[in-house]
């Protein structure tokens, strides 16, 4: 049994937020049901990355909407407002990502939603906050938010000027933090049979990834975060924490005593760093001292010489090396789903294990509205009048 | 407000950041989290510090991490402590640990031996990369597993080589990925009244991370992300306008958006780059470069102005000073005060959930190792 089963979930949400964290509680078990928008559904289906469109949508999309099912409205006419108040009596979380004001004005509010289902779970994703803050009608983007958070001054080295993670990273902490309190609301429900209102920010979601920098940021006299001038890994760690170039690739090694790393790499120059606090304080002049050395040797030869003395160290895969290697085999990783016309794709199964089974599903995503017929004669609905 | 995991025990024996960052998120939501740490070192975290800063004998980093927790000392290797702590397993919710693989079967304090002492513990396991295959063993450290996930090639330009995320991002996620699957275990178990056993590993969490990048490359004939050659482009899937900028004064970044109607606003002439909408991809590199020309001369206020009077989803690129001077910054209560007692306090972030409208500040501080041992042995009768 998995552990959310025969709880349903009517997601109002877009892009990848909000439904990120639906797909979790859809792998943990549970129905989700999207409520899109008629004739055009989640943007997201349209969102293209690198151009790839995989049976008319975006791969994005697929890969965030997989486990799901579609339900299309015009929450403008009355009538399917009504079917969609009728679907959130049964449910029992709601999720939406729309700006502040918007579910005020048609009416699925928090107020609105809990008078007519008061056990409801209600979540809810902002970019910036609502009626408290002076930001509310920006929009949440995930670049955006890396760039005013400080969090594009922590990557790449000092003379990178920002650099952004390459993903949509904040996206995906929101959603994360979101799945958290639903969850725990959830728990809160079966015990008191209480609903509740659980609200994020990407803003909010931005600074706790941060809360390590920004803490240290905080008690230490406003001084900014300094990268090292090459192979910076993290603008607050000594030497050799980095990523270097080898013969033939590439090396990343973490923590490690800077003599003891010289003496196994057989590299004179970096014996004399015995003070502890050198491995800090004079940095890039050690990181300048390793890149140089390793050059001078294969990936292989590097690995050999430090895994065998418990030296933590990696090489450093692409995906394509990544994927040959066992060591990811054997997490069985890589799931393969259907969607209702038959068109199949690869996708990611779910990171979490419960009572040692995968959490995978073999349901695609939806098309628009795929779902429309089945939900209103499942939930007792009247018929829309376009379908 | 009654919060939601209120009532909830939960006993971590974490190390550094995954674990104990689960541990810090279930404090918050309402669990009482007890930390049970080894005699006079603890915690390895208490020593790790970032620029040397240490607060009384900890480094600020442990303050950071492990907030709102008790401390219980005990030897895992010495038979009485072993037998106190089998007292305190059979009456607690959660237990969460992240040795490497073996270590707990050793101790006695595996999943199997652990439901013998309390059939209806929610179990908690971290790895590095799971629990078989040959890696297995391998250091669970947040460099590497982001060096052997593919995930360095996503960041900074194509000429960086490979570049890692400046932040222990495999850790988070996967501490994130835990305290899912524990509340989500908790659910289950009131349903069901047994145990549940939730596993998580660094590496399928920041492959989690790539989901929508990694279904790219699985359907597009495993093509490898191409990042492009220009600095201050920002994702290797998506086109042009996608990135930061130069100004006279700092940095401004573009969402994705219509770069013709951007191009038109900013008066940058894109013609001989600019067919069709599939231009901003084949000629992304190109495209970044001509508006990088329009946008040094003139400061961050007037393309911020300019851009978002139009509707074009833009904003400034910030360090932290700047950032946590904003009035939204403030206006979202992002940070809170920890009482240390002595009159000292340590300024950290709170919380990013809301629930039922209410921030779920806590000014509980980081224990003194082994500062709960009197009071525990007491209230769980444990000696």
């Amino acid at each position: 049994m998995r552990p959310l089963e025969d709880y349903l979930v009517i997601d109002f949400s877009q892009f990848l937020s909000g439904p990120s964290a639906s797909l979790r509680l859809a792998d943990m078990g549970a129905r989700v049901i999207k409520v899109e928008r008629l004739g055009v559904g989640d943007i997201c289906r349209t969102l293209y990355t690198s151009n790839l469109i995989m049976n008319g949508e975006s791969s994005v999309f697929h890969a965030i909407n997989r486990n799901k099912e579609s339900f299309e409205v015009d929450l403008k006419s009355e009538e399917d407002c009504e079917m969609v108040r009728e679907l959130l009596k049964k449910a029992d979380i709601m999720i939406h990502n729309f700006r502040p004001g918007v579910m005020e004005r048609l009416g699925f509010d928090y107020q609105s939603v809990s008078e007519i289902n008061s056990s409801i779970i209600y979540g809810e994703i902002s970019g910036f906050g609502n009626e408290e803050s002076v930001w509310r009608n920006k929009p949440g983007q995930d670049l955006l938010l890396q760039s005013v958070t400080g969090l594009t001054s922590l990557t790449g080295n000092a003379d990178s000027g920002p650099v952004a993670m390459g993903l949509s990273i904040i996206d995906m902490l929101t959603g994360a933090h979101l799945a958290q309190g639903l969850l725990a609301c959830l728990y809160r429900k079966a015990i008191t049979n209480e609903g509740g209102l659980v609200q994020v920010s990407m803003m909010e979601s931005a600074y706790d990834f941060q809360f390590e920098t920004i803490t240290t940021f905080m008690n230490d006299g406003g001084a900014l975060p300094e990268r090292s001038v090459k192979n910076n890994a993290n603008a607050y760690l000594g030497a050799p924490y980095g990523i270097y170039q080898t013969q033939n690739g590439y090396l990343a090694l973490a923590m490690g005593s800077i003599p003891v790393l010289g003496k196994l790499l057989e590299c004179e120059a970096m014996l004399k760093f015995t003070d502890i606090k050198e491995a800090y304080d004079k940095r890039d002049e050690i990181k300048a001292i390793i890149a140089e050395h390793l050059l001078t040797g294969t990936t292989e030869k590097w690995l050999s010489k430090l895994e065998p003395a418990d030296i933590w160290c990696a090489d450093v895969l692409n995906w394509e090396q990544l994927m040959a290697h066992d060591g990811f085999k054997v997490l069985n990783m890589i799931q393969e789903v259907e969607m209702l016309d038959g068109y199949k794709y690869e996708t990611t199964r779910c990171p979490v294990r419960i009572d040692g089974e995968l959490l995978t599903s073999s349901k695609g995503s939806p098309k628009l509205g795929q779902d429309n017929e089945k939900i209103i004669k499942e939930f007792n609905l009247k018929s829309i009048a376009s379908a | 407000m009654r919060r939601p995991l209120e009532g909830v025990l939960v006993l971590e024996f974490c190390q550094f950041l995954a674990g104990p960052s689960a541990g810090l998120r279930l404090a918050d939501l309402g669990a009482r989290v007890i930390k049970i740490e080894r005699p006079r070192t603890g915690d390895a975290c208490r020593q790790l510090s970032i620029k040397n800063l240490f607060v009384n004998d900890d480094s600020l980093l442990f303050h950071t991490i492990n907030r709102n927790k008790e401390s219980y000392a005990a030897d895992l290797k010495n038979a009485d402590d072993l037998v106190r702590l089998k007292k305190l397993i059979s009456k607690v919710d959660i237990m969460i640990h992240n040795f490497r693989p073996g270590v707990m079967e050793k101790i006695g304090l595996d999943y199997t031996s652990v439901q013998e002492i309390n059939s209806k513990i929610i179990y908690g396991v971290v790895t590095g990369y799971g629990n078989e295959g040959p890696w297995a063993n391998k250091p669970g450290q947040d460099l590497l597993v982001q060096s052997v996930s593919g995930l360095t090639y996503l960041s900074g330009s194509d000429i960086d080589g490979p570049v890692p995320f400046g932040l222990s991002v495999s850790d988070i996620m996967c501490g994130n990925h835990l305290a899912q699957g524990l509340i989500a275990a908790l659910i289950k178990r009131a349903k069901t009244n047994q145990s549940v056993l939730v596993e998580v590993s660094l590496l399928e969490s920041i492959l989690d991370v790539q989901f929508e990048v990694i279904t790219t490359y699985l359907n597009d004939g495993g093509k490898l992300p191409e990042r492009s050659a220009v600095k201050g482009s920002a994702h290797s899937y998506l086109s042009a306008p996608y990135g930061m900028y130069a100004t006279t004064n700092g940095h401004i970044a573009l969402a994705m958006g219509d770069l013709k109607l951007i191009c038109s606003i900013i008066d940058c002439d894109i013609t001989d780059l600019y067919t069709d909408a599939n231009s901003t991809f084949e000629n992304r590199d190109k495209l970044i470069l001509r508006l990088g020309e329009t946008f040094k001369h003139q400061n961050r206020e007037y393309w911020l102005g300019l851009l978002e009077s139009n509707g074009i989803w833009c904003a400034a690129v910030l360090n932290y000073r700047e950032a946590t001077n904003l009035d939204v910054y403030k206006s979202l209560k992002i940070e809170q005060q920890l009482n240390l007692g002595d009159g000292k306090h340590i300024k950290t972030t709170s919380s990013p959930l809301r629930m039922d409208g209410n921030k779920l500040y806590a000014d509980k501080p980081a224990p003194i190792l082994g500062h709960h041992n009197v009071g525990i042995n007491e209230e769980f009768e444990l000696n």
